[in-house]
């Protein structure tokens, strides 16, 4: 089973380091959204640090949607899916692998462009820590509710605004929890409630989003 | 086997279209009164004045667009793990007369919040939910209009509407929990003044009409949907001569 | 040893979009036989496939796979049985033997990289190895996932217009492929349009939507 897991992460590594330049468009993406907000709203320090989290968080929800889209996509087109879930393990080990690996993929290294951003807006050290903090615990969530919604939009017309449709009404609490704790460590009433609560979140994702995933591929393919 | 009796379409089809008229009838009669008793009937709330009657349409239309949403998952549900086409059809039939309700919802909730709050927005906990479930709607219509074949257009709105059931009471909690770090103790609809008797009855007989209303609605779209999937089948097929 | 034949389909059923495509069709196939789905385009023979493989659900009947249902032995089944559909399945990115050992690794096997070449050299494939599916033709490419046959070491073929795209000498080569797989005792179902030459061994046939 372990194995399985694995197979289907190295996979989808392997695949994202053969096509950098789809990888990297996720990342200017975050990059750029968040970048163009000073812009819009004036560079006064305070009211930067004000928006910081919210605005990084956000972008960061949008940066994951813009790459779900492909997560079975390709797969989808080349029919490589098919094989994947005729594999002989479970077809939720499979959602669970491909999450895992979206997240390694795009999640990751949201984490490390964020603080930089956060410098950007002049958010203090402490609540860089808690942004990173926030976004380790926060981006898996997405990327394993963001699978049922690839794999429930999978190859319709117009499959890339749909998925956004459908899922960014489920991210709320994510983005609440997230860019809360951020704000919590900036106004002193602390992180810890907001992490944990994140944390409940991605523990009840884990056990839930893969098996629906797998259903709702099932659903797609047939 | 009756009830896979009254599940199958054939059977269906002349029974809702036997039941539509006497929840609409019910309807008209329960908005009568609800009407009645709430503009003629209700006191006038010596805080509020005369604008507060507007909860009686807000408050019911806001029970209804949760209860629809859950009765929609129950379907649902019931489609997915029993295979049956009917609960499909009616978890969507259901959802544009739900989304319907959480728009009037969250309408005549700005009209009741400009002269109580002085704005017609307010991220009050309840309206930012009730937004979020008219996106939910939204989603799921629009994942059922995007699908062509009606069986995957089925059961994938399935999977979406219990995925969001099970995230509604996350979302609320979620929003509630931002919303009282964010404002403090806001102006609320629970501290609203201690209800007359009478205004809850009005309350009640208003949700009354637009139980039975959804019911007739639901059973008319239901009807419809059946005829346009069935319409290879014999007895479609005689019904729609029929009508011609 | 068996009371029940390997595989077994009864009364099956396909609807596509509130149309019926087929409905009561059975069959029965054991080690060593193959099986020819007959049936003009659009009569449900890919639909039928699909099924039998497991990645549909028939609006009526059943498939056994050794006397259980399909949904139940999903991994016993996922192990003994290889599908090509008429999408390839071979990531475009990847070299063809990149491509058969992620199969590998998916199933749960370890593959056997001298077996691998040999396969697709078998195939004619001898001289894209380092080459990504990419730059390869569409019959290279359907050339490298039959190659994933023969490495997967499955006792059932489930084969979706294995034909289509192969020269002359590449329908020869995947003509042999099948027959030595069936002589030895495999099982094979498949759809073409092109006649089938498969020397001394005759197909059972089953007709879908006559």
């Amino acid at each position: 089973m372990l194995r399985f897991l694995i197979a289907v992460i190295r996979r989808d590594i392997l695949l994202a380091a053969r096509r950098r330049g789809d990888w990297l468009t996720a990342q200017f993406f975050f990059v750029m959204v968040t970048s163009l907000f000073p812009l819009g709203i004036g560079p006064e320090p305070a009211m930067l640090r004000t928006i910081g989290p919210g605005v990084v968080w956000v972008a960061a929800l949008l940066a994951c949607l813009l790459s779900l889209g492909r997560l079975y996509a390709d797969d989808h087109r080349d029919g490589s899916l098919e094989q994947l879930l005729l594999a002989p393990y479970s077809n939720a080990l499979l959602a669970l692998g491909k999450a895992i690996a979206h997240w390694i993929i795009n999640g990751i290294p949201l984490l490390l462009i964020a603080p930089v951003l956060g410098i950007q807006f002049g958010l203090p050290a402490d609540a860089l820590v808690v942004l990173v903090l926030s976004l380790a615990i926060g981006t898996p969530v997405l990327s394993l509710l963001g699978g049922i919604g690839a794999a429930l939009t999978l190859g319709l017309r117009g499959g890339g605004v749909l998925i956004t449709l459908l899922i960014l009404p489920l991210y709320v609490p994510v983005l609440i929890f997230g860019a809360g704790a951020v704000d919590g460590t900036l106004s002193g009433t602390g992180a810890e409630a907001h992490l944990s609560l994140l944390g409940a979140v991605l523990v009840m994702a884990l056990l839930v989003a893969p098996w629906i995933s797998a259903l709702a591929l099932r659903v797609s393919v047939e | 086997m009756s009830l896979y009796h009254y599940a199958s379409p054939a059977t269906f089809y002349p029974l809702a279209g036997r039941l539509v008229p006497w929840f609409a009838a019910l309807a008209v009669v329960f908005a009568a009164v609800g009407l009645y008793l709430s503009f003629f009937v209700a006191p006038t709330d010596f805080q509020q004045g005369e604008g507060y009657r507007i909860i009686f349409i807000h408050v019911p239309a806001a029970w209804m667009s949760m209860f629809i949403y859950i009765v929609m998952a129950f379907w649902s549900a019931i489609g997915l793990a029993w295979n049956t086409r009917l609960s499909f059809v009616m978890a969507r039939a259901l959802a544009p007369t739900g989304a319907m309700f959480t728009f009037l919802a969250l309408w005549t909730g700005a009209l009741w919040g400009k002269p109580m709050w002085g704005a017609w927005w307010v991220w009050d906990a309840r309206l930012t939910s009730e937004l979020i479930l008219l996106f939910l709607y939204v989603g799921y219509m629009a994942l059922q209009a995007a699908i062509d074949d009606p069986r995957r257009a089925d059961r994938a709105g399935a999977l979406l509407n219990l995925v969001g059931v099970i995230n509604v009471p996350i979302i609320y909690f979620s929003v509630k929990w931002w919303n009282t770090l964010h404002q403090g103790a806001s102006v609320s609809l629970t501290r609203a003044p201690s209800m007359a008797q009478v205004m809850l009855w009005g309350m009640l007989v208003m949700a009354l009409a637009a139980w039975m209303y959804t019911i007739a609605v639901a059973l008319a779209r239901a009807r419809t949907l059946i005829l346009e999937r069935e319409r290879q089948t014999e007895w479609a097929r005689a019904v729609l001569k029929e009508q011609a | 040893m068996n009371a029940f034949p390997v595989l077994s389909a009864e009364g099956l059923a396909c609807e596509r979009s509130e149309h019926t495509l087929f409905h009561g069709l059975g069959f029965e196939l054991d080690g060593g036989e193959a099986l020819l789905v007959r049936g003009g385009n659009g009569r449900g023979k890919t639909s039928l496939l699909r099924i039998l493989c497991g990645l549909s659900q028939p609006a009526a009947g059943a498939v056994h796979w050794r006397g259980e249902p399909l949904a139940r032995v999903h991994e016993q089944y996922g192990r003994e049985m290889a599908y090509v559909g008429h999408v390839n399945g071979i990531k475009d990115d990847l070299t063809p033997l990149e491509n058969l050992r992620l199969a590998a690794d998916l199933g749960g096997r370890t593959l056997d990289e001298d077996a691998a070449v040999a396969a697709l050299e078998q195939l004619g494939l001898g001289r894209c190895l380092d080459l990504p599916a990419r730059v390869l033709s569409f019959g290279q490419r359907r050339r490298v996932a039959l190659a994933g046959l023969v490495t997967a070491g499955a006792l059932l073929w489930i084969l979706d217009e294995p034909l289509t795209g192969l020269d002359v000498h590449g329908v020869a080569l995947v003509e042999g492929l099948i027959r030595d797989h069936v002589l030895a005792g495999g099982m094979v179902i498949m759809t073409t349009h092109q006649p089938l030459s498969l020397d001394g061994l005759t197909p059972k046939s089953v007709s879908v939507g006559e």
